[in-house]
C-alpha cells in the first residue's frame, strides 16, 4: 500500500463520506433517517479506521507528518464526531437540510486532521482555516432564530481577527528564520524581541479558539446562539483539536522560548481558571453555563502544558479524552431538555430526578467528572494536568489551581441540587430518550467511569508521547 | 493473605447487587453484606494478631502492590499496621450499625444503600492503602456520597449544610493534593513515586517539610474539624439523615486524623515537631471552644455535633504532643469517639422517630417510655464525659498523660485547659441527659412509645459491646496500637 494511503487514511476517509453525501444529495432519493443512518455508520467506520495506529511518516515535503500520537488524537477527534453524529440524532432528523450539515461539519474536521498533522506553519495556517470557516456557518444553522446569526457573525469576525494575528506572527516567524517548516523552524528560533513577539502573537491566535482569557468574549454568545450539535461540536471537538496543536507546537516547535511562554501560560492558565468559574457561577442558561465552565476547563488544560514535554502532552491529551466524554454527556441530556420542551435554563434540570432518573445519573456523572471527582475519570484528568503542571515547582500555582477545582464544584453541585435535591413546582412530564441518545449516553458513561480507572490507556499514552 | 484489596471491592459488589435486584431485596443485601464485611474484618484482625504473636515484625503486613498507572508509579499498594486494624474494625461497627438503623428508610432505597456502601468503600480503602495517590483518591470517593446522603435524606437546611460540608472537604482535599504533589516531585527523580514505603525511605529536607506539613495537616485537619475550619461540623452532622451522621461522625471525621497521624506526622516528623506547639495551643481551642458552644445548645443533634468538636480536639492534642502516649491516646480517642459518637447520634434518630423533636426542652421523662433507648443514651452520654469503664475514659486518660510527659510550660497549659473540658462535658451531657430522661413525663403523647425494634437494639448492642471491650479491657486495643505507634515515635526520634 502507497505510504500516503496509510498516514492519510482519516483526511482520505473524510473526504470520501464527504462526497458520498453530495453524490446522495444529488439523488434526493433518501429520506432524513436512511442518511442519518448512513452517516453514523460511515463515522463509525471511520473511527475504526483512525483507530489504526501508523508508524511515523511525512508526506508533501514534510508539509505533512504523522505519528502514534497524531493518529491517537485523530482516532479521539473521530469517536467524538461519531458520538456527535449519534447523540444528536433527533436534532438532526428535524433538521431540514441534513446533508449540508454533515457536508460542513466533516470539511472542518477535515481541517482539523490536517491541523494535527501540519508539519509547517503554512500548512497550519491553512488547515486552521478551513477548520473555523464551516463553523460559522454551522452557528447559523437555525435561519430564524435571530441568535443563531448574531453567533454566526461573532464567530466569524473573531476567527479573522485571530487569523489574521496568526498571519502576523507567522510571517514574523518567517521574517526572522526565513523557514516555515516545524523541523527547521525549532532549530533556527532564539529569544529575541521580534521573535518573541512572533510567539506571543502565535499563541494569542491559538488562546482565541480555545476561549483562554481574556480572548473568551465570543465563546458564550456563540455557544448560546448555536443549536445545541453545534455548541458540542464547537466545545468539545474544536477545544480538542486546538489544545491538542497548541501543545505540540510549543513543546516540539517552540521549545527554546519555554522559559518565555512558561509564565505566559502560567497566567493564562490562572486567568481563564479564575474568570471562567467566577462567570459560571451567576450563569442560568445551561449552554453558556457550560460555556464558561469549558473556559474553566481549558485553564486546567494550560496548567498541564506547564509541565515537561512528556508529562503535558500526555497529561492534555488524557484530559480531552475525558472531557469528550463528560462535557458531550452534559451536552446530550442539556441537548434533551432544551429539544423536548424549549427549555434551555437550568431551572429546567429542577426535578429531575422524579422525571427521569437515568438522566439525572447520567448528568451527575458527567458533572462530577467534569468537577473532577474520583471515580469518575476527569479526577485522574485533572490530578494528572496539575501533576505536570506541579513540576515546576510553584507551589502558589498548584494551590490556586487547586482552590479553582473547589470553586468550580460550587457550581457544579447547583445542577446536582437541582436535579436531586428539589421539587419540581410543574406537572411531571415524563422526558423520552431516544434510543440513540440512551446509546450514547451509555457510552460516555462508560468512557467517564472506565477511562480513568483503566489506568492502562493513560500509560499507552504516556508511552507514545514521549 | 493478600486479599486485603477485597475490603474496598466487597462494598462495590454489594453496591453492583442492589442496583441489579429489585428494590425490595435492597436492605437484606446491604445487610447480609455489611455483616459478612465485619465478619471478613474480624478475622483479618485474628490473622494480623497470629502473624504478629509469631513474630513477624514488619511494620505493615499482608503488603500487596497492584502497579496502576505505572508512568507514574503510582501502585494499588495495601497494607495494614495496628492502627489501620483498629480503625477498619470501627468502620465495619459503624457500617453495620447504620445499616440498621436506616431499617425503617422508605424514599429512593436503593440509592441510599448504595451511597452508604460506597462511603464504606473509600473509608475502608482509605485505611488500608500504603500509597498516597491512591489514599487520597478514597478519600476523595468518600465526599461525594455525604453530600448527596445530607442533600437527598436530610432534614432542616440540608442543602446548606451539604454544600457547605461539601466545599469545605474538597478545600481540605486540595490542599492535601498541593502537598502530595509536591512531597512527590520532591524525590530523587529515579525513584520518585507516590508509594508510601519509597517516601517513607526518602526523608525530605527540613525547609521543605516546612512547607509542604501545613498544606498536609491542614488539609487532613479539615476533615477532623481542626479549629477555625470546624463549621461544616455542626451544620452537616445536624442535617444529615441518622446513618449520615453516625458515618460522619463515625468514620469521616476518623479519615482526618488518620491523615494527618499516617501521612504528615510520619512522612515528615522534623516538621511535626516544629509545629508541635500551634498544634496543641490549636487543639485545645477547639476542645474548649466545642464544649463551651455544646453548652448552649438545645437540639440534641446539634449537642453531638459541638461535642464532636471537641472531642476530636483530643486526637489533634495527642497528636500534637508527639510521645508515645500522645499519639496512643489519639488513636484511642478516634476509636472510642467513633463508637460512642455513633451510638449518640443513633439513639438520636431513634429518639426522633418516635417523638419528631430534637429539641432537649420539649422532651422529659422517656426513661419511663422507652427505657432501653434511654438506657442506651446514657451508655452514650456517660461514655462521652469519660467514666471510667466505657472507652471515653481510658482515651482521655492516654492523651492526657502524653501531655503531662511533656514538661515545658505551654504543654503544662494546654493540658489543664483540655482537662478541664472534662467538667464542661459533664455539665452538657448530664443536663441534656437528665432533662430528655428524668422526672415527669410532661408531655402526654409522649407517654406511651414504641419500644425498641430488633434493629435498634442490634445496632445499638454492636456499639455499646465495641464501647465496654474499649472501656473494661483496654489493653486488648492497646496491644494492638501500641507497635505501630511505636513505630511512629521512632521516626520522631530520628529527626
Amino acid at each position: 500500500m502507497p505510504d500516503f494511503l496509510l498516514l492519510m487514511k482519516s483526511e482520505l476517509m473524510i473526504t470520501l463520506i464527504i462526497f458520498i453525501l453530495l453524490i446522495i444529495k444529488l439523488g434526493k432519493g433518501l429520506r432524513n433517517e436512511q442518511i442519518l443512518t448512513l452517516i453514523q455508520v460511515l463515522l463509525l467506520v471511520n473511527t475504526a479506521i483512525a483507530a489504526i495506529i501508523t508508524e511515523p511518516g511525512k508526506l508533501f515535503g514534510e508539509m505533512f507528518q504523522s505519528n502514534s500520537l497524531i493518529c491517537l488524537q485523530k482516532t479521539f477527534i473521530s469517536l467524538a464526531l461519531y458520538l456527535v453524529s449519534l447523540a444528536f440524532s433527533g436534532w438532526f432528523r428535524k433538521t431540514e437540510h441534513l446533508t449540508e450539515f454533515f457536508v460542513l461539519m466533516l470539511s472542518s474536521v477535515l481541517g482539523m486532521y490536517f491541523l494535527l498533522s501540519a508539519g509547517n506553519l503554512l500548512m497550519l495556517f491553512l488547515s486552521l482555516e478551513l477548520s473555523t470557516l464551516p463553523v460559522a456557518a454551522l452557528a447559523n444553522f437555525e435561519l430564524e432564530k435571530k441568535k443563531s446569526a448574531e453567533a454566526a457573525m461573532k464567530m466569524i469576525l473573531s476567527s479573522a481577527f485571530s487569523t489574521g494575528i496568526m498571519l502576523f506572527g507567522i510571517s514574523l516567524f518567517y521574517g526572522a528564520t526565513g523557514t516555515l517548516e516545524f523541523v527547521q523552524l525549532a532549530g533556527a528560533v532564539h529569544i529575541n524581541n521580534l521573535q518573541l513577539m512572533a510567539l506571543v502573537f502565535l499563541i494569542s491566535a491559538f488562546a482565541f479558539k480555545l476561549s483562554v482569557v481574556p480572548f473568551h468574549l465570543w465563546t458564550a454568545d456563540v455557544y448560546q446562539g448555536s443549536p445545541t450539535p453545534v455548541t458540542a461540536f464547537l466545545s468539545v471537538i474544536s477545544k480538542a483539536t486546538m489544545a491538542f496543536v497548541l501543545a505540540a507546537l510549543l513543546f516540539k516547535v517552540l521549545a527554546v522560548f519555554e522559559p518565555a511562554w512558561h509564565w505566559l501560560l502560567v497566567w493564562l492558565s490562572l486567568a481563564t481558571m479564575l474568570i471562567g468559574n467566577l462567570f459560571a457561577i451567576r450563569q442560568t442558561n445551561i449552554k453558556r453555563f457550560l460555556a464558561f465552565s469549558s473556559i474553566a476547563q481549558v485553564g486546567f488544560i494550560l496548567a498541564g502544558m506547564t509541565g515537561t514535554a512528556v508529562s503535558g502532552t500526555a497529561s492534555v491529551s488524557f484530559f480531552i479524552l475525558v472531557y469528550i466524554f463528560s462535557n458531550l454527556a452534559a451536552f446530550v441530556v442539556a441537548g434533551i431538555l432544551s429539544d423536548q420542551f424549549q427549555v434551555e435554563d437550568l431551572e429546567g434540570f429542577r426535578g429531575l430526578r422524579k422525571k427521569n432518573p437515568f438522566l439525572a445519573w447520567m448528568m451527575a456523572l458527567a458533572v462530577f467528572s467534569l468537577a473532577g471527582i474520583p471515580p469518575a475519570a476527569g479526577f485522574f484528568g485533572k490530578i494528572f494536568l496539575l501533576g505536570s503542571g506541579a513540576y515546576s515547582g510553584h507551589v502558589w500555582f498548584i494551590l490556586l489551581a487547586a482552590l479553582n477545582m473547589v470553586v468550580s464544584l460550587y457550581y457544579y453541585l447547583k445542577i446536582i441540587r437541582l436535579m436531586f435535591m428539589e421539587e419540581s413546582a410543574a406537572d411531571p412530564v415524563i422526558y423520552s430518550v431516544s434510543r440513540s441518545e440512551k446509546f450514547t449516553l451509555v457510552i460516555c458513561a462508560s468512557g467517564i467511569v472506565f477511562t480513568g480507572v483503566f489506568s492502562w490507556i493513560y500509560d499507552y499514552i504516556y508511552r507514545i508521547s514521549s | 493473605m493478600t486479599a486485603l484489596w477485597l475490603l474496598p471491592a466487597i462494598p462495590v459488589i454489594i453496591s453492583a447487587a442492589i442496583l441489579l435486584l429489585p428494590e425490595r431485596m435492597t436492605k437484606a443485601v446491604s445487610l447480609v453484606g455489611a455483616t459478612v464485611q465485619f465478619l471478613a474484618i474480624i478475622l483479618l484482625t485474628l490473622c494480623f494478631l497470629s502473624e504478629r504473636s509469631d513474630g513477624d515484625q514488619s511494620v505493615f503486613l499482608f503488603q500487596q502492590r497492584i502497579e496502576w498507572f505505572s508512568s507514574w508509579k503510582i501502585g494499588l499498594h495495601f497494607g495494614v499496621d495496628g492502627i489501620s486494624i483498629a480503625m477498619i474494625l470501627l468502620t465495619a461497627a459503624v457500617v453495620t450499625a447504620g445499616i440498621l438503623v436506616s431499617w425503617n428508610l422508605k424514599q429512593q432505597q436503593k440509592e441510599f444503600f448504595i451511597l452508604l456502601q460506597l462511603l464504606a468503600a473509600g473509608a475502608y480503602g482509605f485505611f488500608i492503602s500504603l500509597d498516597i495517590f491512591t489514599m487520597f483518591c478514597f478519600l476523595e470517593i468518600a465526599v461525594i456520597p455525604k453530600y448527596m446522603l445530607i442533600g437527598i435524606w436530610g432534614s432542616g437546611k440540608k442543602t446548606y449544610s451539604a454544600n457547605k460540608l461539601a466545599l469545605m472537604l474538597m478545600s481540605g482535599s486540595a490542599l492535601i493534593l498541593v502537598g502530595i504533589l509536591f512531597m512527590y516531585y520532591q524525590l530523587p527523580v529515579e525513584s520518585r513515586s507516590f508509594d508510601f514505603i519509597t517516601m517513607a525511605a526518602h526523608p525530605l529536607p527540613l525547609n521543605i517539610q516546612l512547607v509542604i506539613f501545613p498544606f498536609i495537616f491542614i488539609g487532613f485537619g479539615i476533615f477532623t474539624a481542626i479549629f477555625p475550619f470546624h463549621t461544616w461540623v455542626p451544620d452537616g452532622h445536624s442535617s444529615a439523615p441518622t446513618a449520615g451522621s453516625m458515618f460522619l461522625a463515625g468514620i469521616s471525621m476518623k479519615l482526618g486524623g488518620f491523615g494527618c497521624l499516617r501521612v504528615a506526622t510520619t512522612l515528615m516528623p522534623e516538621a511535626a515537631q516544629y509545629y508541635s506547639i500551634p498544634i496543641v495551643v490549636i487543639a485545645a481551642i477547639a476542645i474548649l471552644y466545642g464544649a463551651f458552644a455544646t453548652m448552649m445548645q438545645t437540639d440534641l443533634k446539634y449537642i453531638n455535633a459541638y461535642s464532636s468538636i471537641s472531642h476530636c480536639g483530643f486526637v489533634l492534642l495527642g497528636i500534637g504532643f508527639l510521645n508515645h502516649s500522645g499519639i496512643n491516646g489519639a488513636v484511642f480517642q478516634m476509636v472510642s469517639h467513633g463508637l460512642m459518637t455513633a451510638l449518640f447520634f443513633a439513639v438520636i434518630g431513634m429518639i426522633y422517630e418516635r417523638t419528631h423533636t430534637r429539641k432537649v426542652s420539649e422532651m422529659s421523662g422517656l426513661m419511663k417510655s422507652v427505657p432501653f433507648i434511654s438506657a442506651i443514651m446514657f451508655i452514650a452520654g456517660l461514655c462521652s464525659l469519660g467514666l471510667p469503664g466505657l472507652s471515653g475514659f481510658p482515651a482521655e486518660m492516654t492523651v492526657f498523660m502524653g501531655g503531662w510527659a511533656r514538661s515545658e510550660t505551654v504543654y503544662r497549659v494546654v493540658t489543664i485547659a483540655a482537662c478541664m473540658s472534662i467538667v464542661i462535658t459533664a455539665v452538657y451531657i448530664l443536663r441534656a441527659i437528665g432533662t430528655v430522661m428524668m422526672g415527669p413525663i410532661k408531655n402526654n403523647s409522649f407517654a406511651v412509645l414504641d419500644k425498641a425494634a430488633w434493629n435498634e437494639k442490634w445496632a445499638a448492642l454492636i456499639l455499646v459491646t465495641g464501647i465496654l471491650i474499649m472501656g473494661i479491657l483496654p489493653y486488648l486495643l492497646y496491644s494492638l496500637v501500641n507497635p505501630a505507634t511505636g513505630e511512629i515515635i521512632k521516626k520522631l526520634s530520628k529527626g
